[in-house]
């Protein structure tokens, strides 16, 4: 058979598409009739980042059942291409001692830099400055093994390599899950050295476990210490030194003496996120005098030899508020580091904790409004299993609801979900993610830079504006035409046959009028088709 | 139906659109005709992160605030050193860093609201922000937002697609709702790649037009209307006038570019800017810091707008507005945690200047909100209200601000009678 090229492409398009997705016009006939394929094309945008050319035909194979399970015990999955992809980046492997003693400025360098500062004084001309900048970045870099800026750039390359080409897909999308809940920022102090660690050991290796050892992983990590800033905090009656002298070390301010009678004191910053955004919700039922309850049990819970560049949780009694705390209405007996124990295992088992965990978890994955009886039974799973994450979530994708018609393109996809199933879809190679991360942003979405703890939001509202749309489409035309620095697409996006591409990128299936388009524009120019395909409002849903 | 399902219907039906008076091609025929009116703006500055209004508006007269603050108050003023406040009546001072407001304040351009915020209790950024932008604070049912509701209950028959812009990646939760408004990071971002006459363009449009009953119709249209509509006005061509010099970074950018949309006379009736970083819980500063750092880039961002604008500042108010304050007392790590009431600013050409309004509570211990907070006098309801109708007219803030009945008697007092 020939090409279909003009007035036969239209005919083409128009016989061979499957019908128009839930999008469109037109109620999705999606789950109900087609059942295989289309609940095949829900599964992998939901429980993945969109379908890859050949994955409908492994889901196939494999039946969509046993695939399912299949990703929900990742460790079983082989991931050997993706691992050949993150062994080219070199910091993504490091501790985090190994990042501060080989990508942080080091102490001397920040010296030189204001004593140089000082020296040059107020009249120095701009290239006098210059000069002192390029002798003081040979230093650096002399000494350093990279920047911290390098740091940032893998840990976001890492995290597109993994949602573009890992096998373990549903596993990437709950790394990426927790890690927005219970978010750090790369950009406040030392936290891009500790992220490298604490997404490797805090998040992912309790994504599917206990969500109560997930919470104290969490508790005790030096990145979440930092973010929050409990490892500041501390008895506001304790006589212990000031750690202000800590905090202007970081800062690279020279050490001042504290004034007399100065203490270091609560800071609730922790106390207040933990119980609003990783446990209870912020409706859970918690008041001020809880917060304060809490931030004054977590007392001590800090980071040891950060100065040293060998940062790790310790329990410092020094610092502990004793007495006994009322937390929820419960009394916690004076008893040092178990007080945090104590409100750890409370609030993990709390009923509120369970309900807005499921309620999370299915908004991600069912509908931004989630079915109330979908969240009433996994909040149920959450209770009777302790807190098994990799039941509730089986709960979740297993039921009904999941798989119910306006359950199917219910979603509006986030920046990442885009970015990541575009690449997906077109078989794109991703050689350098620097531009791609970088248009991330532009998008409202920077990897690792949401200030707020809140993480980034899940929900359609959020996502849906004139900016967000027009950043898509000129990302889509973008990828099409191989405008971005760092991602290829396969030359057969340019030049193939628009159903074929249709069928490629939206298997999900096209609304009458984008059928329509496309028909038109792949008469007039081929090589359009792909970037309209990848901007069109199909592709925005998942 | 679920209300956001309703909303996006609403929004994509095209009733919006004919409903707010935004007929597109004849629209489209009044940027063709020479741009639109030359209307009045309220630009809303929101310091997302809690603020410290104490530190910021300084109270020096209070022994309270320097004793609560050992290692952060800012030192009362000294015969106009920098390393002191700035004296604004005899009470309180500008944080030094601020020095670029004092010219405005001297001549009557900047009023300063003290005491202010939302009445709600909540010391959630999240809830505090939310509380802030949906304009019912203790509500969080509310689908829109308190500056997108204005848009709804005043209907302008000539409006334009930038009736309501926000200079932010995403659309804030103050401009979310069924009247159109256009969110965009930078002019320059706001751009179809090859331009709005080119066939992929025209594709978009189409695929998106048809795109019936789903949200991604409606955002679609307005994209697509905005897109044409500033192609003719091109503000980017407008510089900063009258010697103004903006600070380098993100929000500096923002303002310079809320300047360019009202001289291209694209009808900005609002507009929306945010900046980030002011939750300082750890090493907060005081003369210099952390805190200071923030005020100095917002003053002089404010004061080149003010330059900026010239003669066209009669026409423009801009209010600052933070979720809440931070406690009075410093914490143990030279910072603040979250408290209730703030501090606001507003800046024009019709501001009534030079005074520090609102009732001031006092720190003393008895007058403290929770025996921690500064307390609060005035709802930030009443001051944007105010700003809302004497400055764009509003006349229904009943519906603007539903459950708030806001006499006139309640205005702060920020705009000239």
């Amino acid at each position: 058979m020939t090409r279909p090229t003009g007035a036969s492409a239209l005919l083409a398009i128009a016989c061979l598409l499957p019908p128009p997705g839930a999008s469109s016009a037109l109620p999705s006939p999606g789950v109900q009739t087609a059942g295989g394929d289309a609940l095949a094309v829900h599964v992998l945008n939901r429980l993945a980042y969109g379908p890859r050319p050949g994955d409908l035909e492994e889901l196939r194979r494999v039946g969509v059942d046993r695939w399912i399970e299949r990703q929900l015990r990742p460790e079983g999955i082989e991931d050997r291409a993706l691992e050949t992809r993150l062994a080219a980046l070199r910091t993504v492997g490091l501790s985090s001692a190994e990042l501060l003693e080989g990508y942080e400025v080091p102490r001397e360098v920040k010296r030189e830099a204001q004593e140089k500062r000082a020296a040059l004084g107020d009249d120095a001309t701009e290239a006098q400055r210059e000069q002192a900048k390029r002798e003081l970045r040979a230093r650096a870099r002399a000494l350093m093994d990279g920047s911290p800026r390098e740091v940032v750039e893998e840990l976001q390359a890492a995290k597109l390599l993994r949602a573009v080409y890992g096998e373990r897909q549903l596993d990437e999308v709950m790394a990426d899950f927790w890690l927005n809940h219970f978010n750090v920022y790369a950009g406040k102090g030392p936290v891009k050295f500790l992220l490298a660690e604490y997404e490797r050991d805090v998040i992912r290796r309790h994504a599917w476990g206990r969500f109560e050892d997930l919470l104290r992983a969490t508790a005790q990590s030096p990145a979440m210490l930092f973010y929050l800033d409990n490892w500041l905090s501390a008895d506001p009656e304790g006589g212990a030194p000031t750690v202000a002298g800590r905090v202007r070390s970081l800062f690279g301010r020279p050490p001042a003496p504290a004034p007399a009678g100065r203490r270091r004191g609560l800071n609730e910053n922790y106390a207040r996120e933990i119980m609003e955004l990783h446990t209870l919700g912020v409706d859970g039922g918690y008041t001020q005098k809880d917060v304060t309850e809490v931030a004054r049990a977590f007392t001590g819970w800090t980071i040891a030899g950060l100065r040293q560049q060998k940062p790790a949780f310790r329990f410092e009694p020094r610092l502990h508020a004793g007495g006994d705390k009322v937390v929820l209405g419960q009394r916690i007996r004076s008893g040092g580091k178990g007080e945090g124990e104590q409100v750890l295992h409370m609030l993990a088992t709390h009923p509120s904790t369970a309900r807005f965990i499921s309620y999370k978890l299915a908004r991600r994955f069912v509908a931004d409004e989630p079915p109330a009886a979908l969240v009433d039974r996994a909040a149920r799973v959450f209770r009777e299993t302790d807190g098994r994450i990799r039941d509730v979530v089986r709960a979740i994708v297993t039921s009904p609801e999941f798989r119910a018609p306006d359950a199917v393109q219910a979603k509006v996809k986030t920046p990442l979900e885009f970015v990541a199933s575009a690449l997906r879809a077109s078989g794109a190679e991703l050689q350098d993610a620097r531009a791609l991360s970088r248009r991330l942003g532009e998008m409202g979405m920077g990897l690792y830079m949401q200030q707020p703890p809140t993480g980034y939001k899940d929900t359609a509202e959020a996502w849906v504006s004139t900016s967000g749309l027009l950043a898509r489409l000129n990302l889509a035309l973008d990828l099409a035409a191989g405008r971005v620095p760092g991602v290829r697409l396969p030359s057969t996006l340019a030049t193939g046959a628009p159903e074929t591409l249709a069928a490629r990128l939206v298997p999900g299936g096209l609304g009458q009028s984008t059928r329509q388009t496309l028909a038109r524009e792949a008469a007039a120019e081929p090589a359009r088709v792909a970037g309209l395909l990848l901007g069109s409002p199909e592709f925005q849903r998942r | 139906m679920t209300p956001h399902t309703r909303r996006f219907f609403l929004r994509s039906s095209g009733l919006s659109l004919v409903a707010f008076g935004l007929a597109p091609r004849a629209l489209l025929r009044a940027a063709e005709q020479g741009g639109a009116r030359r209307g009045k703006t309220l630009v809303v500055v929101f310091q997302r992160g809690a603020c410290d209004g104490l530190n910021t508006v300084v109270p020096y007269g209070e022994e309270a605030y320097r004793r609560l603050r050992p290692t952060i108050a800012v030192p009362a003023p000294r015969g106009g050193s920098k390393e002191a406040a700035l004296d604004l009546d005899g009470h309180f001072g500008l944080h030094p860093a601020l020095e670029p407001l004092l010219p405005l304040w001297r001549e009557r351009s900047l009023a300063v609201v003290h005491a202010v915020g939302s009445p709600d209790g909540t010391r959630s950024h999240f809830d505090a922000q939310d509380f802030m932008e949906s304009g019912t604070p203790g509500r969080k049912s509310t689908e829109d937002g308190w500056m997108n509701r204005h848009l709804q209950e005043h209907a302008a028959p000539a409006a334009t697609p930038f009736r309501a812009v926000a200079l932010t990646p995403t659309l804030p939760r103050a401009l979310a709702g069924r009247a159109p408004a256009v969110a965009m990071a930078s002019i320059g971002q706001f751009e179809l790649r090859g331009g709005p006459a080119t066939a992929q363009a025209r594709g978009f449009e189409q695929m998106y037009d048809q795109a019936v009953r789903d949200v991604l119709h409606g955002t679609g249209q307005e994209t697509f209307e905005a897109l044409a509509f500033l192609k003719k006005a091109d503000p980017a061509r407008y510089r900063p006038a009258h010697g103004a010099a903006y600070p380098r970074g993100r929000y500096g950018d923002a303002l310079r570019q809320v300047a360019q949309l009202i001289k291209a006379d694209v009808g900005v009736e609002l507009a929306f800017t945010e900046t980030g970083g002011w939750d300082h819980h750890a090493a907060e500063g005081g003369v210099q810091g952390q805190l200071a750092a923030r005020l100095r880039e917002l003053g002089q961002a404010l004061a080149a707008f003010h330059r900026d604008l010239g003669p066209r500042m009669a026409d423009v108010v801009v209010v600052t507005l933070t979720e809440f304050g931070r406690t009075v007392r410093e914490n143990g790590n030279r910072g603040t945690d979250h408290g209730h009431a703030s501090v606001s600013f507003a800046l024009g050409g019709d501001v009534a200047g030079g005074k520090v309004l609102g009732r001031w509570p006092g720190l003393s211990a008895g007058a403290l909100y929770e025996g921690r907070d500064l307390a609060l006098t005035t709802d930030f309801r009443e001051l944007v209200g105010e700003v809302l109708a004497r400055h764009l007219g509003a006349r229904d803030l009943g519906r603007v601000f539903p459950g708030f009945p806001l006499a006139a008697g309640r205005f702060p007092g920020v705009m000239r009678a």
